[in-house]
């Protein structure tokens, strides 16, 4: 009897607490129906970073489909040239090239340089996309290979220490880097990027070909549409060219509709894997810090297909 | 306890006398036209209720449940120049069909009817009036609705850059299935 009398009361007071659910106002009904897509749908982290970039270095971030990235970056002498060049100003470094999403994971990308006249081409894919809901991904990894191909003889003559003509190979080298990164809530991302370089020739025997370096870079938000960046990059003890030095880059950028602008000082005059990791021959130290800035510019070549 | 569940069945019976229509995945879509630019959001987190004999017809919308084709649009529809998702992020809208006693509940057919009530977006709350389609089949209803408002109106101003690329009337368009309750 206890336990029918029991039953029943459960019983009433389940389709009273029922009864009035139904009446409740449509906010709890929103609630209960974004908590259960919450939890039954993937979020994929969007902009760990801003970009591709964060200062010299590739960012884990990837080229949206059918987007092309344009992007022009500048690095000026260095500030101990004093005033005559204008604290570096009548010297300046320049790299042109451009991004393009095959896919949202897959992003081709090249460019030309002043810096030793050199092109450069390069693929880059997303392996992992940090996420959570369903599946919960605590990191992004980005794989690079690229590839970089100097066209000014008489400096890559000088760099190997030859009078005679250099050949094709000599001019080569390859970057392979792994980019892994998390962003920890909005305001605070952070990315490690264990990195080779490859060099077809090096001037003497005592250098490796293989150059093995690991890089590190953060973005703070500041605003929600500026941020500080720093990255770094140690070369591996027995990965040194001599006379060389770490690159480190201390950034400021900024965001708007489809502008990315970034203001920076670094060490490093290059800008692409190469010439800033391998090459930075200035140092902090003595006052060898360029100013410089890139500029990205995002333009939709092909219209993704509008949700139905 | 006798009474109580007494009580609890007339609670019961009146509730389905009433003949509620509900949904939990309306579809609510937006469109913005301009020379330089078409926009388009979709969103399918709308939960609805209509009361078939009063008449009353309550929305609610997740904004963050807008997606759009472009990332870069999505993001900046939430950020704080526009719709500020963050601190509003739910849009309502609380009325009444007009003219109810034009729709018959029981009989397969289209109905056109007049809904009049409060929209509330970024606690903003203006009065509209829009046309309507509700169309009967098999104890089923559908709701259709296209109509327009001023975005100005509800404080979502944009950047100064933005305005030649953002029309100032947006279209919203409102398509809703509904079961009984």
């Amino acid at each position: 009897m206890i336990n029918k009398k029991f039953i029943v009361s459960i019983l009433t007071a389940l389709l009273v607490g029922h009864t009035y659910a139904q009446n409740v106002d449509l906010d709890s009904l929103l609630d209960a129906e974004m908590k259960n897509k919450t939890k039954s749908a993937t979020q994929r982290t969007e902009a760990t970073f801003t970009t591709s970039r964060l200062i010299n270095s590739h960012t884990l971030e990837t080229t949206q489909a059918g987007v092309l990235d344009f992007k022009v970056s500048h690095r000026f002498g260095t500030l101990n040239q004093g005033f005559y060049n204008i604290f570096g100003f009548d010297y300046a470094s320049m790299l042109i090239g451009a991004d393009y999403g095959i896919t949202n994971r897959l992003t081709v990308g090249g460019g030309r340089s002043t810096f030793e006249k050199q092109y450069n081409g390069f693929l880059k894919y997303r392996l992992l996309w940090q996420s959570s809901g369903k599946t919960n991904v605590p990191l992004s990894v980005t794989l690079l290979a690229g590839v970089m191909y100097a066209t000014d003889t008489a400096a890559v003559k000088r760099n190997l220490g030859i009078t005679v003509k250099p050949r094709a190979s000599d001019k080569t080298s390859y970057v392979y880097q792994a980019l892994i990164g998390r962003k920890f809530g909005n305001g605070f991302s952070l990315q490690v990027m264990p990195t080779m370089v490859h060099y077809n020739t090096v001037a003497t025997s005592n250098i490796p070909n293989d150059l093995y370096s690991i890089g590190a870079g953060v973005r703070i938000k500041i605003t929600k549409m500026t941020s500080l960046t720093a990255e770094y990059y140690y070369q591996l003890p027995d990965s040194k060219m001599p006379g060389t030095y770490n690159s480190l880059s201390v950034g400021y950028e900024i965001e708007t509709g489809g502008h990315v602008f970034q203001f920076q000082l670094s060490n490093s005059t290059g800008m692409t894997e190469r010439t800033f990791i391998n090459e930075t021959t200035n140092s902090w130290g003595d006052g060898g810090i360029h100013f410089g800035f890139n500029i990205a510019r995002v333009f939709t070549i092909v219209k993704p297909k509008t949700t139905p | 306890m006798k009474a109580i569940a007494i009580l609890v069945c007339l609670f019961v019976t009146t509730h389905v006398m009433a003949q509620d229509y509900i949904t939990r995945n309306g579809s609510i879509s937006i469109y913005s036209h301009t020379e330089m630019e078409d926009i388009k959001g979709n969103n399918n987190e709308v939960v609805s209720l209509l009361n078939s004999t009063t008449g009353t017809f309550d929305f609610k919308v997740a904004i963050k449940s807008f997606h759009f084709p472009k990332q870069a649009m999505e993001d900046h529809f939430n950020d704080e120049n526009y719709m500020e998702t963050d601190k509003f992020p739910k849009a309502g809208f609380s009325g009444k069909i007009t003219d109810i006693s034009a729709v018959n509940f029981a009989k397969d057919g289209s109905y056109n009817v007049v809904v009049s009530g409060n929209l509330t977006i970024k606690d903003v709350t203006k009065p509209v009036t829009a046309k309507g389609v509700i169309t009967i089949k098999g104890g089923k209803l559908n709701a259709q609705s296209v109509f327009n408002v001023n975005r100005k109106e509800y404080k979502i101003m944009g950047q100064s850059f933005v305005q030649s690329k953002l029309s100032d009337n947006i279209q919203i368009t409102v398509n809703c299935d509904f079961e009984k309750r």
